[in-house]
């Protein structure tokens, strides 16, 4: 999938910085970004939560949050058999309603992936054809503390088995310590992994886990950073540390990727992931993201919601939109 | 010296908090001679659906107590009520415009039906179980079980024994409940929310609706999360019409109850918001 979309690992940089990607050059660029206003971050996402929906938008926003969600297991105790039933839950997210359009893709642990390619079959494929992809968190998810031979051969791996996307994170302890060179390398090397057998490249989430980056300018700061390297998309959190994805953050982050799609005209994916439980929550990010990018951005090649439990409390509110009742919990699967 | 009058603001009881409608819409509650008294919630359907969300959150923790400590948390509620009597007195007497003599005898009733049904709790499972006889080396044991959320129409014509008498029953074996308290008498009903508040029963068991039971008593009974209805206080609405939404997934019903004697204690009511489970185990051979 997407293989015309994905480009050159730092072929951006080049373009950007005019040739010299050195450590510095990069430093400098980075520093010269503008600083966020993070009062004004803050209202404008505040505001953007307040929102009424009315039925008919709310029907229309309910299918296009399932279209967008990356359906996610990524525990120590996962099986194939918990990997399969994802998939089956992916495929037909309600059994009681044939209607219910299909998750954009299923995101597991890499050695998870065979499993999840096989119990996909020809349901395998671009989501933006109503198929399933399949997408792996790789490079030693969720700490990111390897080496970068573990963490390449993590990835190559991954892509080996079938993942279309990769999940990477980077290194936030390299990163806060101002190493931004060694963070914009590693993605680099990670997307030169991605490379698949026909030449193209596997869809890469670069992870910038901003629960562990203090402040909203190194959230910025990182997101160009990982835009740069050739990145594909930009993903919020592991949804393993806490706070996980808030509006504000991806409010920035989508700002971020509004203004690279001015400077450039190329379009990059947002990923908030971790937190989003409920139907209200995951509106509120599809109002900010028509808002902020308009509603071309709400594709599955631009932007998804990592998650596992929203899935089912989507569904019940489309239950009651359908049947005029409210649903329940007996009435979705046990995960 | 005068004050000024502080009135009190009565609002919803849900999940263990106070908070006002999600609709923000309240009504004037009045005296008998149309007086104006105090301004209530008027809760809306999306309260009741937050109140059954609260109420299952709370299923397993107040099912998965002791039998002895739902007695020893039931008797705190009388206990606390107890303390609470006068307020009580003066909101009925506002309310309902009854004698001190009524008001006074009507919530010495109510704690006196808290008191009889907090001592069922470790005592039903022995009058409603069994051991059952069977052909062969098993144990073969029938108890009671707690149906799970019941939704509860209180009582329209009485301010707090009503409402009493319909909730303490389906607590008894540990089920949670959400009620819609007597539309014309609400204040009792919040200030009961308060003594639960503060008497050791966990947020979500007890969720307390004020407002239109004819508005919010249709989205109760079609819920499907909702596990029983008593509709003892819905004579004045179309309670077949409810019985039949409530059919459609599969809730059990209880059916309305009129005049002085509705809802009189009795173990009858304690099992109406039961399930039996039977168990075999083997018995030993040796």
């Amino acid at each position: 999938m997407t293989l015309e979309r994905a480009v050159a690992p730092a072929q951006r940089a080049v373009d950007i910085l005019g040739g010299d990607v050195s450590e510095s050059a990069l430093k400098g660029y980075l520093e010269g970004l503008p600083g966020v206003d993070a009062v004004g971050l803050e209202q404008r996402a505040a505001g953007l939560g307040t929102r009424s929906i009315k039925t008919s938008s709310k029907a229309w926003a309910l299918d296009r949050i399932i279209e967008l969600i990356d359906l996610t297991t990524l525990e120590g105790a996962d099986t194939p058999g918990k990997v399969r039933s994802l998939v089956a839950k992916a495929l037909v997210p309600d059994a009681s309603d044939l209607t219910t359009p299909r998750v954009a893709a299923v995101c597991v642990y890499g050695d998870m992936v065979p499993h999840a390619v096989e119990a996909l079959g020809a349901a395998h494929g671009d989501p933006d054809q109503g198929l399933v992809s399949v997408a792996a968190v790789a490079t030693a998810f969720p700490s990111g503390r390897a080496s970068r031979a573990v963490k390449l051969a993590d990835t190559r791996d991954a892509v080996a088995a079938g993942a279309d996307e990769i999940d990477m994170v980077i290194d936030r302890g390299a990163f806060l310590s101002g190493r931004w060179g060694q963070v914009f390398d590693e993605i680099v090397a990670v997307k030169d992994a991605c490379r698949k057998a026909d030449g193209g490249y596997a869809h890469l989430k670069v992870i910038l886990e901003t629960g562990e980056l203090n402040t909203y300018d190194n959230v910025r700061r990182a997101s160009v950073l990982a835009i740069l390297a050739g990145g594909d998309f930009i993903k919020t959190s592991t949804g393993k540390v806490s706070p996980a994805a808030t509006l504000p953050v991806t409010l920035l982050m989508l700002e971020t990727v509004r203004d690279w799609h001015r400077w450039t005209g190329e379009k990059i994916g947002v990923k908030p992931a971790g937190g989003i439980r409920t139907s209200k929550d995951a509106i509120k990010y599809l109002v900010t993201v028509a808002e902020t990018l308009g509603e071309e951005w709400l594709v599955p090649h631009l932007f998804r919601y990592g998650a596992s439990s929203l899935l089912n409390d989507v569904l019940l509110q489309r239950q009651k939109l359908t049947t005029g009742r409210y649903s329940g919990p007996s009435y979705v699967t046990i995960d | 010296m005068t004050r000024l009058t502080v009135p009190k603001t009565y609002k919803l009881y849900l999940g263990g908090k106070f908070p006002r409608s999600e609709s923000g819409r309240t009504y004037e509650v009045a005296t008998p001679a149309g007086e104006f008294l105090a301004n209530a919630s008027l809760a809306s359907r999306k309260d009741a659906r937050d109140a059954v969300v609260a109420a299952r959150g709370a299923t397993g923790g107040w099912a998965g107590a002791t039998a002895y400590n739902r007695g020893q948390v039931l008797y705190r509620v009388a206990e606390v009520l107890e303390g609470r009597h006068a307020q009580f007195v003066d909101e009925i007497v506002a309310q309902e415009g009854v004698s001190r003599a009524a008001a006074t005898a009507q919530v010495d009733e109510a704690i006196d039906r808290w008191v009889w049904y907090a001592g069922w709790c470790d005592k039903y499972a022995q009058v409603a179980g069994n051991a059952n006889p069977v052909a062969g080396p098993y144990f073969n044991i029938s108890a009671p079980e707690p149906t799970g959320v019941v939704a509860v129409i209180a009582p329209q014509d009485s301010s707090l024994l009503g409402l009493v008498s319909a909730v303490a029953p389906a607590l008894v074996t540990g089920n949670t409940v959400v009620v819609v308290a007597s539309e014309r008498f609400p204040l009792s009903a919040i200030s009961l929310g308060e003594v639960l508040a503060t008497s050791d029963v966990p947020g979500g068991v007890v969720n307390v609706l004020t407002g239109s039971p004819a508005e919010i008593a249709p989205w109760l009974a079609s819920h499907q999360d909702v596990d029983a209805l008593d509709l003892v206080g819905a004579g004045e609405l179309d309670w077949p019409a409810l019985e039949q939404a409530a059919a459609e997934s599969v809730t059990r019903v209880s059916w309305p109850e009129q005049g002085p004697d509705a809802a009189t204690p009795s173990i009858e009511r304690i099992r109406a918001f039961t399930e039996t489970k039977t168990v075999w185990h083997t018995k030993s051979l040796l």
